[in-house]
């Protein structure tokens, strides 16, 4: 509107505005030769861009009309307020159904309360409101130079009163006194934990532990798992609900034809074809839970970590640096699937003190 | 006369305060004396851009987080101990879990009003983070973070990191299947650090992971300490906006020592109190209609299990992203290992992206040898190697964050996913690349098109006839406004390159790095498309030469 009123007729036509450039509504003034008039009118350091354009009230007509729209949304506002409390009050939760309508209700009336309170707001603001182009000055954020040279001076003097400067026993002794107290919250941070020791080398399998079904805790005939391409998420006997051993000590269970496997897996550790993994990836730790059966690919799939289960879980692809270690497993006297002992190498992301302990097995055996 | 009392409504008669509000600012400013600070700011000025509103968001988002957040820690219980969940939600009855996780449940079922709390709170968090960036990207591409601002593009440097922390703590709370899954990333993360990892991660989890501590420790952090340096570090950032005046863009009257606007009190303070509450409204529209993080879902975790497509909250799909992309690296050397394949990724992109857009400010200074006060908003175009760099720095996070959701895309659009990765592991080094030429010619382009507007005029639309029978549209002058956006461009100061008499070359571009200097410095601030002088257009291109090209004078300041 205020563009009309300001713009000659002969432009009207043109389009008043080109991408990336502010809207012509807010124009800040069309009079030529638009030095900022001097400062003082105003409280605040505010002046006038140009006399006159500083506040522009909108016309009393359109603001008792826009009053009206305003008082509507407010009243809007108070309503979807009063369903709230209401929609608390008569909408109970419980069951996913009943929750879902009190969410809507709550939620709803909420969101109507503060958009109607928002846009009554906006309203008010852009056509009660005066528009406003005001200037105000901006200083230098340096002080001048008599202030800086007054601050300095009276550190220096500070600091010599002080007797800091001159007294060289008692700015030691401070230090000194400062240096213990720093470091104990550190200190203080020591019984956050335990030291790791050689906790993340070991694993809770051990010789004779039975390998149960993850979830059902059932131990696992040999014989009974018999479909080649087979897989099964398995844990340790009397650990199926410790999730510090489970950490470390879940295995992917997967069974092949023997003539499936490759040279990197230990045939020792297997059992008719059955072999067991770690299912703790190698790089950070997901579970790698993903198998395909026609490729015996092992997929992590927090990062695509990939490993082949006929050839010792080596990586395929992938940001793991190592294959997945393979737990030596055997049959007791039952038929059931044990462990024969713990891991020969740590399962899990790589650490510091690991080292490269599958050589390490190489070089022993 | 109006312009001389432009406080008071012209032909109303003059207002009086009730004696409520009299009497009450009497008896505050007895004491303290608050009339001399509100003389001095109750008028502040305040500039408009919509881009102005950026940094907003994130600030009503965190107060909306402040509230919510409360609100659910009257029920959450940071406990992981073992419980047998027997609340409203019928599929899970009977299930072993943690008291967090059966506590968040009963958040979700058992408390009105709960899942909406719980949902508008996660995503203020997505919004928090969001508005930082946006409001970052602002502040860089146009050149905000120029003295006097550095301390507060650093402060909000710290608010973004901090922030993503935060969020990174927050969803582990819920103790599900999904939130574990980031937990135990983060441990491989944190247990690979070289020398003091495995020290870091059982003092972190109070042993073994997962251990019993883990959730309650994060609790902690999460609602006290780390939002409370969140709060202080706000504070001091929005402090020193106030004392230093914001920026402003450029356009008529406004110059590097005014700033052009509206007041704070009325218009600016309604204004902001209805854009509070429009974030608000936006996020209780989400958190009523749009569900997120459904964690009844999930279930309980256990580190042996783990749902296929497990994603973060996207402020850390680009880690994700990194730790995806990373070739099989690992080092052992003398009994220890040195795990790139999740160090570099985990730390190498943030590190990159975070010093430096914390050290660009400086960079930039010394490349420029620009020590004046800056207060007019650059467009970013006129700084076409600034924002060629920032297109290049979204780039580079762009394609970590898309690729971290590497398996989506390959399930979605049946791209083999290895090829997905390889592709991925080249185009992080290209794209940057070719992100930053093609910015560089757009800006250099868009710096043409506003010469032509200023040496042309904009087409009116009007096609005449001439007497001869040929048809031509009529060019008019700009609008003065848009005349004066455009012609606030600044030449980039460059150094004093040349050589003195003796062919010796300033102080300070001596030496290989002094000459890198000068040789940036040159290129930097090239001036490839000089504005038309003041008064050289006419309404009727057609009759005038273009003078638009790659003009080769450079400017040098000083």
């Amino acid at each position: 509107m205020s563009e009309k009123e300001n713009t000659g007729a002969p432009e009207e036509r043109v389009p008043h505005r080109v991408i990336g450039t502010p809207q012509p509504g807010v124009r800040l003034s069309e009079r030529p030769g638009g030095e900022p008039e001097t400062p003082g009118s105003l409280p605040g350091g505010v002046h006038e861009a140009e006399p006159g354009t500083g506040v522009i009230y909108p016309d009393p007509a359109s603001a008792r009309r826009a009053e009206r729209l305003v008082a509507l949304l407010f009243l809007v506002a108070f309503l979807a307020g009063v369903g709230f409390i209401a929609s608390y009050v008569i909408f109970q939760v419980g069951d996913i159904d009943r929750t879902a309508v009190s969410n809507l209700a709550l939620g709803g009336t909420m969101t109507i309360a503060f958009l109607a309170l928002a846009s009554g707001l906006v309203v008010w603001v852009r056509r009660i409101m005066p528009k406003y182009n005001l200037v105000q000055e901006r200083h230098p954020m340096a002080s001048d130079a008599e202030t800086r040279e007054e601050v300095s001076k009276v550190f220096v003097q500070g600091a010599e009163e002080s007797g800091f400067l001159r007294h060289k026993l008692l700015r030691r002794t401070l230090l000194l006194a400062a240096a213990p107290l720093g470091l104990a919250p550190l200190v203080l941070l020591k019984d956050l934990g335990p030291l790791p020791g050689d906790k993340l080398r070991h694993t809770v399998w051990k010789k004779g532990l039975r390998l149960v079904v993850e979830g059902t805790g059932q131990p696992i005939r040999a014989a009974d798992f018999n479909s080649p391409g087979g897989i099964l998420s398995v844990v340790p006997e009397g650990y199926e609900h410790d999730l510090n051993a489970l950490a470390k000590a879940t295995l992917i269970l997967i069974k092949l034809r023997p003539e499936q496997f490759k040279s990197g897996t230990n045939l020792n550790w297997t059992h008719d074809g059955i072999v067991a993994y770690s299912k703790i990836c190698t790089h950070v730790g997901c579970p790698a839970a993903l198998y395909e059966q026609t490729t015996n690919h092992i997929l992590c799939p927090c990062h695509q970590s990939t490993f082949d289960a006929a050839d010792g879980a080596k990586v395929v692809f992938g940001p793991a640096a190592r294959p997945l270690p393979q737990l030596p497993i055997t049959v007791d006297s039952e038929g059931y699937l044990v462990a024969q002992s713990d891991f020969h190498v740590p399962v899990g992301p790589s650490f510091w003190e690991r080292g490269d302990a599958e050589a390490e097995v190489r070089g022993n055996a | 006369m109006s312009s001389a009392t432009p406080s008071a409504r012209p032909g109303s008669g003059s207002f009086t305060p009730p004696k409520a509000i009299t009497g009450v600012s009497t008896f505050v400013d007895d004491r303290i004396g608050a009339g001399n600070f509100l003389k001095r700011n109750m008028r502040k000025i305040f500039p408009d851009h919509w881009s102005f509103l950026l940094g907003e968001i994130a600030l009503y988002s965190f107060i909306i987080l402040l509230l919510t957040g409360t609100f659910l820690t009257f029920w959450f219980e940071p406990s992981m101990h073992e419980v047998e969940y027997n609340g409203s939600y019928e599929p899970l009855r009977g299930v072993q879990m943690s008291a967090a996780y059966a506590s968040s449940l009963e958040i979700s079922f058992d408390i009105r009003g709960g899942l909406l709390m719980r949902q508008i709170h996660h995503w203020a968090a997505l919004l928090f983070v969001a508005g930082m960036m946006a409001h970052m990207l602002r502040v860089f591409f146009t050149g905000a973070y120029r003295k006097p601002r550095e301390f507060n593009w650093l402060i909000g440097l710290g608010l973004l990191t901090l922030a993503m922390v935060e969020g990174l703590f927050g969803y582990s709370l819920p103790d599900d299947l999904l939130s574990g899954a980031g937990l135990r990333i983060t441990q491989g993360v944190l247990v690979s650090i070289p020398l003091v990892g495995t020290y870091l991660q059982f003092f972190l989890f109070g042993g073994e992971y997962p251990g019993t501590d883990v959730i309650g420790r994060f609790y902690s952090l999460h609602i006290l300490i780390v939002p409370g340096i969140l709060l202080a570090l706000i504070s001091a950032h929005m402090i020193l906006m106030w004392v230093q005046k914001h920026t402003q863009m450029p356009g008529k009257g406004r110059t590097e020592t005014n700033v052009v606007g509206a007041p704070f009190y009325p218009a600016f303070m309604v204004k902001s109190g209805a854009y509070f509450l429009f974030t608000f409204a936006v996020l209780a529209g989400l958190g009523t209609f749009a569900q997120i993080n459904p964690i009844w879902l999930y279930g309980p975790y256990t580190p042996a299990d783990i749902s296929a497509g497990s994603q973060p909250d996207f402020y850390m799909g680009f880690l994700e992203g990194s730790l995806r992309l990373m070739p099989a690296w690992e080092i052992n050397v003398g009994g220890y290992t040195l795990a790139l394949s999740v160090i570099i990724p985990a730390l190498v992109p943030l590190g990159l992206i975070m010093t430096g857009a914390a050290l660009f400010p400086f960079i930039e200074r010394w490349v420029t040898g620009d020590n004046r006060e800056h207060h007019v908003a650059d467009r970013p175009r006129n700084n076409p190697h600034r924002t060629a760099i920032g297109v290049s720095a979204i780039t580079f996070y762009g394609i970590l964050w898309l690729l971290g959701a590497n398996d989506e895309i390959s399930a979605n659009f049946h791209i083999s996913l290895f090829a997905l990765t390889i592709f991925g592991r080249i185009a992080i080094f290209v794209a940057p690349a070719i992100a930053y030429y093609v910015t560089y010619r757009v800006c250099v382009g868009l710096q043409r098109k506003d010469a032509e507007v200023l040496a042309h005029g904009v087409e009116s639309g009007v096609i005449v006839r001439s007497p001869e029978g040929g048809y031509s549209e009529i060019h008019v002058d700009p609008d003065e406004d848009i005349a004066d956006h455009v012609r606030a461009k600044e030449p980039i100061p460059t150094l004093p390159a040349e050589a003195d008499g003796d062919g010796i070359p300033p102080k300070g571009l001596r030496g290989p790095l002094g000459r890198l200097r000068a040789k940036m410095s040159r290129t930097y601030g090239a001036e490839l498309v000089p504005l038309p002088a003041k008064n050289g257009h006419g309404a009727h291109g057609e009759e005038e030469p273009a003078a638009v090209g790659a003009g080769e004078d450079r400017k040098e300041l000083h």
